[in-house]
């Protein structure tokens, strides 16, 4: 038999006091995407849910020198927002690909990167945006870039009793195009074989930065910094890009395994095709942006 | 099991469910408003059966906890014909074109598409594939469900 208990707290503080006084009794639920379906599929529960689906204060995107996402955001939010479609184009390319509308429609961009699974779609496009992740806690407040979040499959450096408040990209950002690649099988309802995110910044024809994110290509999302070195104030050239997806794929990179959704060798040909591809796109908005 | 006693607007009549906690939205629709027009196919979000409108927004239901819903406006596909039978648009699109088969889709796929509706009334093709992408229908192959919605719109208009 399934049974817990639901609180319902309206802000953070009270928020924090029941995550302390449960204490590993206790699981926050967000939008409920992840937890209800492992609740139903495990017929396990913890003792006490604290939603904090009415921290409403917790549901922004805004740009003030930086840009600044409340944890609670949805992905629809996220999607509708063109702030985020034009200035943090990976972000709305992975935010409008999750699941379903009506799973946007409740589902939070704090879950997605606090269930950490390895095929989580706002995770890429995060990495590649230098991304900063807020958490609020019994000892106060603290933040880590998102390159130190994920530890391991479905396991993040936030603790118990914390929640986490707010994602922050660096303002210096805007100066970056970026793009996302979902790839499955089917266009919709359908996690990704693997997730490609590459954002660049252009002089001229020139990389003179640039960012590769994998996701589902390791036990955690990853940088692919040896591509990045390699990429970095080259020419926007085929063979160039080329080069770059070989070692994103290469295990200098990250570890490829066989699984249901796709064999190891099929990974590294993906890489190879959309890091080059994805780059493209990335410069090409970015140039669009510029022109405007 | 402990009991809740949850406020909200359905289908625009002022309701209070006493259910137990950790009842989801969609069984207390179909078990104590023994409103069974909302279906449970997956249970896990996967399929749109379940597809309900809360505070104007598709939802699946069978992931919405009861708690959350205190307060809230909840329109499912029983409060979508007029006091006198007459039917939706959207209702009387699906039948006119063969949107329906077994049915056990087409709550679902109505109350997505209502949702598009009320936001966007001129939706393409695209947005109406992207509006019921959370909604399986194992019978119509899809294409007569798209030009319901397309005939819908025009009706609305
Ligand atoms: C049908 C379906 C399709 C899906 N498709 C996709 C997909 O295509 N791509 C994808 O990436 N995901 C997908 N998901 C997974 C899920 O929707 C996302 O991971 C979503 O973003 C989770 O957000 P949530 O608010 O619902 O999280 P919840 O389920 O509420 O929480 C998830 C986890 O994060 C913790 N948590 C949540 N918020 C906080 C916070 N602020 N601070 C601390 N801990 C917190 C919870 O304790 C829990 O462990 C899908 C899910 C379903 C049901
Ligand atoms: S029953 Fe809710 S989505 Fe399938
Ligand atoms: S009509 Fe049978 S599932 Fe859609």
């Amino acid at each position: 038999m399934i049974d817990y208990d639901y609180l319902r707290p309206d802000n953070l503080e009270e928020a924090l006091r029941l995550l302390k006084e449960y204490g590993p009794k206790a699981a926050i639920i967000a939008g409920g995407t992840d937890v209800m379906v492992k609740i139903r599929n495990t017929r396990k529960a913890p003792e006490v849910l604290v939603s904090i689906r009415g921290l409403n204060d917790l549901r922004y995107i805004d740009k003030a020198g930086d840009y600044r996402i409340g944890a609670l955001t949805t992905h629809r939010m996220l999607e509708e927002s063109d702030l985020v479609k034009t200035e943090l184009s990976a972000l709305y390319d992975g935010a409008s690909k999750v699941g379903s509308v009506q799973v946007r429609n409740v589902a939070t961009i704090g879950g997605n990167i606090c269930n950490a699974a390895p095929s989580a779609d706002t995770a890429g496009p995060l990495l590649v945006l230098d991304a900063v992740v807020f958490m609020e806690g019994p000892d106060g407040k603290r933040s880590v870039p998102i390159t130190e979040f994920f530890t391991g499959t479905y396991r993040t450096v936030l603790k118990r009793e914390e929640v986490l408040t707010e994602i922050r990209i660096p303002g210096e950002m805007e100066e970056f195009g970026s793009a996302y690649w979902k790839h499955s099988r089917r266009k919709a309802m359908n996690l990704p074989i693997l997730g490609i995110a590459v954002s660049v910044k252009m002089d001229d024809q020139i990389i003179s930065d640039v960012r590769i994110g994998l996701t589902v290509a390791a036990p955690t999302p990853v940088r692919a910094y040896k591509a990045e070195d390699f990429l970095k104030g080259r020419p926007l050239s085929d063979e160039a890009l080329s080069e770059a997806g070989r070692i994103a794929a290469s295990t200098e990179c990250c570890s490829l395994r066989d699984s249901l959704r796709g064999e190891a060798w099929y990974r590294a040909e993906i890489i190879e095709t959309y890091v080059p591809r994805m780059a493209r796109l990335a410069a090409e908005r970015i140039s669009k942006r510029r022109s405007k | 099991m402990k009991k809740v006693s949850i406020s909200f607007t359905l289908n625009g009549n002022s309701v209070t469910a006493e259910v137990p906690e950790t009842w989801t939205l969609l069984k207390t629709l179909r078990e104590y408003f023994e409103l069974t027009g909302a279906k449970e196919g997956c249970g896990v979000g996967e399929c749109g059966a379940c597809t309900v409108i809360m505070d104007g927004q598709a939802i699946n239901s069978c992931l919405c906890p009861i708690p959350e819903v205190e307060g809230r406006s909840v329109d499912t596909i029983e409060g979508l014909a007029g006091e006198d039978g007459t039917l939706h648009p959207l209702q009387d699109a699906f039948l006119k074109n063969n949107g329906v088969q077994c049915g056990y889709c087409t709550s679902g796929m109505i109350m997505s598409s209502k949702a598009l509706l009320d936001q966007k009334p001129d939706p393409t093709e695209e947005e109406i594939r992207t509006a019921i992408a959370g909604n399986f229908c194992r019978c119509t192959g899809y294409v007569q469900i798209v030009e319901s919605v397309e005939m819908a719109a025009k009706e609305l208009k």
